[in-house]
């Protein structure tokens, strides 16, 4: 087995073009597992985290930008930025022990395909897209565009994700994301739900977005819920309406984490519990960026 | 918080000083088993079996022997034939636990072993071993293993302990039985009667540290062993059975532990490693990877438990009726035994019939864990004591109080009790702020006890004096528990000498003389006692020695303070410093031996106070606080006490709301890793409160009874009866997982 590390985008995709076994990684945190476990034996191991820019945070007066390679503890200790996506910080900071927030990241969490990943349902609901370099130069791609099955990515095998780009918050908008795990850390969820609102001046709910992890092949978004959300505020029939169509999305299985029954009805309670913090938060952002 | 009956004015004896063995620890210096490298060391890798029951057909080694760096490769056939030998049938059962000769009896079963330069060789060479399995049909549970015409895992198994014996062969290996009074009379006394039946899976001790061993032979047919168990000696003497040669060939050095709990008190890797280093002419270590931990290691049964109690309106036990079936894994020996006698021994009951049956099936064979046997019985019934206690509307500590068994109960397994500490358990949980304490939505509160009988068994230790005057206390009990800490103080407080002054330390099997495993909470006890009786066969000798440096008769002499003291004065006290620079004039070294078989076993209590949370949509239970109380006789050394009461609750709360063995419809383990074996993690839990209760034990020299195991009796039943506060369900399947609990909600609400 080789180990390269390029230092830049161009340098990694001229050698992933040359290599067509080559893994691309960036913590390793789900790479090394399966390596021991004897579930994968790539040839050539590519590390993505020596090129800058898949390393930085920046952002402008539109939006963030995120290396897909950045630690999440970067993400969860940037207050400027948890601050402002307080759902998708706490989702990423989700992931593992304190020890992996230091080498974990939203790339990594993503392009793993695991339809538990806890970062994923939070960038969907922010609308986030993956900026992804290939042989040919870059293109972008919603984050929800990227998964299309479990293990499974639409990229490439000589393309990876540079970066995340997440339009900024607006005014009178709030995140969250919540898992159901049987602990408290240390764990894979076994339901995800992440929620993202923009109220209107009168407090009614003017945007929403509501995506479920866990209890499909791949990241949900449950439409029937976000429109039940639009034009009303939290009452008790609106949420009824939200756990309904979250827990009707719902595609899961059977396994040794969770009854396909149990999925449903958490995914339902979780999305409920997802949007009541959104508005909450979306109510103490008035105005300002 | 420590309730003492009397202070005898120890100086070292029940204080807190920093952990001889934490420093080493923390650096990250301590050699535990799988850190020993030798020069020319092999690495080894374990074949196992992909089925749960199979024969095997053939085993073809040629291509794994002819690969790069392959230097041995063993199977069943490189040991010798017990059966064949006449052997005792449980030392069969050992040697075909550790390599299976004729069938694999469970998923990961060993089959053959490697070992080759690297351990990536090693892996490639395990893989290339080519078994041919005949696949035979398993049974997983005592349900399947009972049922009429279930396959059997032994074909000459009849059932002991029923007479006239069976005869047709069964999965049953034994059975028990405990009885007193009339059942029927006693029912009928009852104002109310309750009957349950429980469920229990199979959850593991959960050990950080893998099994992990490296051997080096000689050709002399001698060898060393190093590895990381519970009781050095007992490894030698099972190695020495499996590889058929005298206990005295082996040498086997402890290494420091991660965690045992008892799943360290059985071989698994030993004599493979042995058999190999034989064979290659080199070191070979072996080291278990986890999934091999959870797939072929010991955990403890699981179960299914009937139990009817009735009570008088008065809140006393008029009758209970336990019937038990305890999954023994692969071979028999599940602590069904142990399980009859502690199911009901917290109480004084009149009339009672405890059945037990001890059932094989296709799993891995089951290995003690911390009392072992003793909490799937209390969970069962201290559950059902609840009910009762609820349905006549009394105090669950009170009806318990109303039954407790004290000084003089006969047992329900059969002795008198002597001088116990149950109700004073109870007593200090009611008196606890915890037991008055607010609860909020949503939360509940559960008490359950336990009991446990402890071990005395047989130890030894020696004290040497040093020539400065301090000390080395040398026992063959490895220190999983903080018995280096215990010793040490115990000594200190014998010798009169400050505990730094001493070092504990484990011996090797050719260092020290026999001591049984650290298990069953006798180290303290009875190492404890070879200990103190060591140490003051050198006070003996410290006064004799100052006697002569005096010219006056021994019985002038006293031992005070670490020094010699003429009993009236006349003469300058002489310390054991200045005893040990003279030592030479006086007789030569300081140093003296002692062994015993402990007979003053101490029997130990828990009470336990669960407060939960449970989240009534998504069936998420969470402790919120948590209150332990347990007779510890004499805390030797309360950090450690303590340290023992909240990990056996810790173990409790794991078993009691996620813990368990999830197989396929193959036989084959779903969840052989630390993610989905969930064990708690810290931040699940609160602070584990602690109530040291001293009754001491009167057969001990300070009044020891041992600590490790009662703890981990009585959670389940806690964390179940706080779950029935809250919401009003009575969980009777073992783990109460969020899944379990939204399903039982959901009835509920139906």
């Amino acid at each position: 087995m080789k180990y390269i590390a390029p230092s830049s985008v161009e340098e990694a995709t001229s050698l992933l073009s040359t290599s067509p076994s080559a893994q691309v990684f960036a913590g390793a945190t789900d790479v090394v597992p399966q390596l021991r476990a004897g579930r994968s034996a790539p040839e050539v191991l590519v590390d993505l985290k020596k090129i800058e820019e898949l390393v930085s945070m920046a952002k402008d007066d539109d939006k963030w930008t995120v290396g897909a390679a950045t630690p999440t503890a970067n993400l969860t200790e940037d207050e400027a930025f948890s601050g402002e996506f307080p759902g998708l910080s706490e989702a990423a900071g989700l992931i593992g022990s304190d020890q992996i927030q230091n080498r974990s990241s939203l790339g990594g969490n993503l392009c793993n395909g695991s339809p538990a990943a806890d970062s994923v349902p939070a960038m969907v609901v922010n609308g986030a897209r993956a900026v992804i370099a290939g042989p040919n130069g870059t293109r972008v791609l919603d984050v929800a565009e990227v998964v299309t099955g479990p293990g499974q990515t639409s990229l490439e095998a000589d393309e990876f994700i540079v970066e995340f780009e997440i339009d900024r918050m607006p005014a009178r908008s709030g995140d969250a994301y919540l898992r159901m795990i049987p602990r408290t850390e240390m764990d894979i969820a076994v339901v995800g739900a992440g929620a993202r609102v923009t109220l209107a001046e009168d407090g009614s709910i003017e945007e929403a977005v509501v995506a479920l992890g866990a209890v499909a092949p791949t990241v949900v978004r449950v439409p029937d819920a976000e429109a039940a959300l639009v034009g009303n505020t939290a009452d008790d029939e609106t949420l009824s309406a939200v756990a309904e169509a979250a827990s009707g999305v719902c595609n899961p299985i059977d396994d040794k984490r969770g009854t396909v029954a149990y999925r449903k009805q958490v995914a339902g309670v979780l999305a409920k519990r997802a949007v009541l913090i959104a508005i909450e938060r979306a109510e103490q952002r008035n105005g300002s960026k | 918080m420590a309730i003492t009956e009397e202070n005898p004015g120890y100086k070292w004896v029940g204080t807190r000083p920093i952990r001889p063995d934490g420093l080493e620890k923390v650096t990250g210096k301590a050699q535990f088993g799988a850190d020993l490298m030798l020069p020319g060391m092999l690495f080894g890798k374990v074949v196992r079996s992909p089925h749960a029951h199979a024969r095997i057909v053939s085993i073809d080694t040629t291509a794994a022997e002819a690969m790069v760096g392959v230097k041995a490769v063993i199977t069943g056939s490189d040991f010798p034939d017990l059966a064949a030998n006449g052997a005792h049938a449980s030392d069969i059962d050992v040697a075909n636990n550790a390599i299976a000769r004729e069938k694999v009896l469970y998923e990961g079963h060993v089959v053959a072993a490697v070992a080759a330069t690297t351990r990536e060789q090693a892996e490639a060479a395990a893989k290339a071993v080519e078994v041919t399995y005949e696949i035979l049909p398993h049974v997983l549970t005592v349900d399947e293993a009972m049922a009429e015409g279930a396959p059997l895992l032994h074909e000459g198994m009849i059932t002991k302990g029923v007479d006239p014996a069976p005869e047709e062969p069964s999965n049953v290996a034994s059975k028990i039985l405990h009885e007193r009074g009339d059942l029927e009379q006693g029912f009928g006394e009852a104002d109310v009667v309750v009957e349950r039946e429980f469920t229990t899976k199979p959850v593991h001790q959960g050990y950080i540290e893998p099994h992990a061993a490296v051997a080096d032979a000689n050709t002399d047919g001698r060898a060393h062993i190093w590895c990381s168990s519970q009781g050095h000696f007992q490894m030698r003497a099972y190695s020495a059975t499996v590889l058929g040669v005298s206990p005295g060939t082996l040498k086997v050095t402890a290494a420091e532990i991660g965690g045992g709990f008892g799943g360290k008190t059985v071989i698994y890797l030993e004599p493979l490693a042995v058999r190999l280093s034989q064979r290659a002419g080199r070191p070979v270590k072996l080291v278990m990877d986890r999934d091999e931990v959870f797939r072929a290691t010991g955990p403890t049964s699981g179960t299914r438990i009937r139990v009817k109690m009735g009570v008088s309106n008065d809140g006393k036990i008029t009758a209970a009726e336990v019937w038990m079936a305890y999954e023994a894994g692969a071979y028999s020996g599940s602590p069904v035994g142990a399980a009859g006698m502690t199911a009901i021994a917290c109480y004084d009951i009149p009339n009672f019939v405890v059945e037990g049956y001890d059932v094989v099936c296709n799993k891995p064979r089951v290995a003690a864990y911390r009392a072992p046997g003793a909490p799937m019985a209390a969970f069962a019934v201290e559950s059902v004591l609840d009910d009762l206690a609820r349905d006549i509307g009394m105090d669950p500590i009170d009806i318990r109080l109303a039954n407790a068994a004290v000084e003089g109960t006969q047992a329900s397994y059969g002795p008198k009790f002597p001088r116990i500490g149950f109700v004073e358990t109870l007593e200090a949980i009611k008196d606890h702020p915890n037991y008055t304490a607010d609860l909020g939505p949503n939360q509940g509160r559960g008490v359950a006890a336990g009991f446990w009988f402890n071990a005395g068994m047989m130890s030894s230790a020696t004290v040497h004096i040093n020539e400065n005057g301090t000390a080395t206390v040398v026992t063959g009990s490895p220190d999983i528990g903080g018995s280096r800490q215990s010793m040490a103080l115990m000594a200190a407080e014998e010798l009169g000498i400050p505990y730094e002054s001493i070092k504990a330390v484990v011996a090797d099997t050719e260092t020290v003389g026999f001591n049984d495993v650290t298990g069953g909470s006798r180290v303290t006890l009875a190492t404890g006692a070879a200990v103190v009786d060591a140490c003051r066969l050198i006070v003996e000798d410290l006064r004799a020695r100052a006697a002569k440096t005096w010219d006056v008769e021994v019985d002038q002499v006293e031992w005070v303070d670490g020094q010699a003291q003429h009993v009236d004065g006349s003469q300058p006290p002489l310390s054991l410093s200045d005893l040990a620079a003279k030592s030479g004039r006086t007789g030569g070294p300081i140093s003296a031996n002692a062994s015993l078989n402990s007979r003053g076993v101490g029997a130990g209590f828990s009470t336990q106070l669960c407060d939960v949370e449970v989240d009534p949509e998504t069936g998420v239970t969470r402790v919120v606080r948590y209150l332990t109380a347990q007779d510890a006789g004499r805390a030797i050394s309360p950090d450690y006490v303590e340290g023992q009461m909240q990990g056996g609750v810790v173990q409790g709360i794991g078993w009691a709301l996620n813990e368990e063995y999830i197989h396929d419809q193959d036989g084959v383990m779903e969840n052989p890793s630390f993610l989905d074996y969930r064990i708690p993690v810290a931040s699940d839990l609160p602070m584990i409160d602690c109530a040291i209760v001293e009754v001491p034990n009167p057969a001990h020299p300070y009044g020891v009874r041992g600590v490790g195991e009662v703890g981990i009796v009585p959670p389940m039943a806690a964390v179940g009866n706080a779950i029935n506060d809250a919401i009003d369900v009575r969980m009777t399947d073992l783990p109460m997982s969020p899944v379990r609990i939204l399903e039982a909600l959901t009835e509920q609400r139906d």
